[in-house]
């Protein structure tokens, strides 16, 4: 699970952070701001592709993806599958 | 009973007139928005009034009385003029939704300069064309956003400053860069450039089907539409509190995010947070708002989100709630009436009309999908797309036109006045839509009349996007067109060939996307790659993007006798 929030959160650092932002594990991504419903689709788009998994849209929610921590938990229920 | 009344009797007797004598000017006189929207309503005694109840996604709160925004716009704008800036000067806004982007525009206005909001998601291949465009003097943002300026700074010689809101004392401040605390920048006096009604005074950036983005010019007297449109249509009054969820970065935020409530004298909300259905209505609790302004997407997104969550919240407190954007849904119009008890009442409008034009009014029979009538004073109807006559025919598909001469109309498109001519036919202003008319007057939209994409109520310029694409070293072409959205409405789908040595792969797509992400915006990346071997080009060479937006929507392709492998 570690490694797991480890390779998201780097993604999400070096991809959507700038250089100011603070991310953790629990930093609000969508309702914080950091990470908008169109940059969703590619956050979504690499987990699919890293963990050979597919998310389908219902569950694709912001609220699912408020996090690191949120994001790990759904690829951990589609990678179980 | 609401603002407009009977909506008959305002079409029999409108004159912009009226809007002028509740704002007190007369033609001749000097008209700064500036003035208006913070001065104006201090001199009138409510300088103690809430203006601004802003908030953020950390729950961090700040408040703004009138007599607030009034001394801290002085102190922008004394400081804009301390560096040199003058009247007619272009200042961009590049800032998320905190309080100095709202009071900036004031300050800035308050001397002279034009205000050139950007939205602040932009990145620098975006920012770039429209401030070298605009010949930009000097921008004011966020320490967040300046690493993106600073990419781009040595290809702006006119960009003399940058101006950074939140200068951490840590950090040591980069070339043109110069901090600046709006709090501590209070001033109570400030000279009020006496710019008259014709004077510029925002530049907003829109995107069209081919070339760059065009800078639309609006001047201080658009304020006359502004000012009433936001009485009569989001039925504004003094003991409101109104949140308008758009983003000054465009013009919705600006007209009725900034100018129209403040002209008006009320109390306006903003969130400075990303999407949430259970946040949002927090936020309208807490606040007890009654006006609500949104947009389709959101809308659509809040219906997604279920009726559930808004059963958690007591929203008693809202009484009038509309939209603008893209077309609202007859569902989400139905939906909201359900859930709220009140419905979306649709407005139509654009960057270059800059205020409201085709409008569902309180009070009048809702038919719900309908765009609604032309606000009083406008004179709009249906015309042939090759004639430009007007359409008689109840329900025949045309183009939207609108005779010109509304205060809020743009005045031209900066440096390009042959464009901005070649939006007018036999005497209408055209803005690039087909709409039909029903038997009651009332518009339907039907799409776009060119292949700029509108996704969540923001136009994309295919070329832009196709423009950008090239640059990216593994593609050789690229076609860019909408396809479907549920939410977004539309969203941006790019069509690519590679150049050789480079192959098809999941990896490549997503490096594409996220490309386009960073330099142009997240609106503009395209949600979907889709590899070719070539391009459907005419013989001449011409990609068709026609025959690649007809195979996204699931249109007949036409007349394809022009295809080159035909």
């Amino acid at each position: 699970m570690d490694e797991l929030k480890d390779v998201i959160l780097k993604y999400v650092i070096d991809e959507y952070a700038d250089e100011d932002d603070t991310v953790t594990c629990d930093t609000p991504l969508i309702s914080g701001g950091l990470v908008d419903s169109f940059s969703m689709v590619s956050l979504k788009r690499f987990l699919e592709m890293r963990y050979k998994i597919s998310i389908p849209d219902d569950d694709a929610t912001p609220e699912a993806f408020d996090s690191v921590d949120k994001i790990a938990d759904l690829v951990l229920r589609f990678t179980s599958k | 009973m609401s603002n407009i009344g009977s909506f008959e009797e305002r079409v029999k007797n409108f004159d912009w007139s009226i809007s002028e004598k509740e704002l007190g000017y007369k033609e001749g006189d000097t008209i700064n928005i500036g003035w208006y929207c913070s001065d104006r309503i201090c001199q009138m005694g409510k300088g103690d009034r809430p203006a601004l109840l802003w908030e953020n996604s950390l729950g961090e709160e700040k408040r703004y009385t009138y007599e607030d925004i009034r001394v801290c716009s002085n102190g922008i704008g004394a400081f804009l003029q301390k560096l040199g800036i003058k009247d007619g000067d272009r200042v961009c806004l590049f800032m998320d939704r905190v309080p100095e982007l709202y009071i900036g525009l004031l300050g800035i206005l308050k001397i002279g300069a034009i205000a050139q909001p950007l939205f602040s998601a932009f990145g620098d291949e975006s920012l770039y064309v429209r401030l070298e465009n605009a010949g930009t003097s000097a921008i004011i943002t966020q320490r967040k956003h300046a690493s993106k300026v600073r990419k781009i700074l040595d290809q702006l010689p006119n960009l003399k400053h940058i101006i950074v809101i939140d200068h951490d004392l840590a950090k040591e401040l980069k070339e043109k860069e110069i901090a600046f605390s709006m709090e501590a920048g209070r001033l109570d006096e400030l000279s009020i450039f006496p710019t008259k009604a014709e004077s510029p005074s925002l530049l907003h950036y829109t995107s069209g089907t081919t070339g760059m983005p065009k800078g639309v010019q609006h001047v201080h007297y658009s304020l006359i539409s502004q000012y009433l449109t936001a009485k009569w249509v989001l039925d504004l009054t003094e003991n409101d509190i109104y949140w308008c969820t758009a983003d000054p970065g465009w013009v919705t935020g600006t007209s009725y995010g900034i100018i129209a409530p403040w002209a008006l004298g009320v109390t306006q909300v903003v969130l400075d947070s990303g999407f949430s259905a259970e946040n949002w209505y927090r936020f309208i609790e807490k606040y007890q708002v009654t006006v609500w302004y949104s947009a389709p997407t959101a809308i659509r997104s809040l219906m997604k989100a279920g009726e559930e969550v808004v059963k958690k919240f007591d929203l008693s407190c809202l009484r009038h709630l509309a939209s603008v954007g893209e077309p609202l849904n007859a569902e989400a119009v139905v939906w909201s009436e359900k859930v709220f008890g009140l419905p979306f009442l649709d407005s139509y409008w654009q960057t270059e009309t800059g205020s409201i034009m085709i409008t569902n009014f309180p009070g009048m029979l809702i038919k719900p999908g309908s765009m609604g009538k032309p606000f009083p004073g406008i004179t709009g109807t249906i015309v042939d797309a090759k004639t430009y006559e007007p359409v008689n025919e109840i329900g025949v598909i045309g183009l939207i036109a609108f005779r010109p001469g509304w205060p809020a109309m743009m005045r031209t498109y900066w440096k390009n006045e042959a464009t901005y001519q070649g939006k007018f036919k036999h005497g209408w202003y055209l803005p690039g839509d087909r709409a039909r008319l029903d038997s009651d007057g009332y518009f339907w939209f039907i799409g776009r009349d060119d292949d700029v994409i509108n996704t969540a109520g923001h136009l994309v310029s295919p070329f832009e996007v196709e423009s950008a694409l090239l640059e990216h070293p593994a593609v050789a072409e690229s076609a860019v067109v909408s396809k479907p959205d549920e939410i977004n409405m539309e969203v941006v789908k790019a069509f690519v060939t590679l150049k050789p040595g480079f192959q098809v792969s999941e990896e490549l797509e997503l490096e594409i996307m996220n490309f386009i992400r960073k330099k142009l915006s997240p609106l503009a990346m395209p949600q979907d790659v889709e590899y070719m071997d070539s391009l459907p080009k005419t013989r001449s060479g011409k990609i068709m993007r026609r025959l690649l937006h007809a195979k996204e929507w699931g249109e007949e392709v036409g007349d394809t006798s022009t295809l080159e492998n035909d």
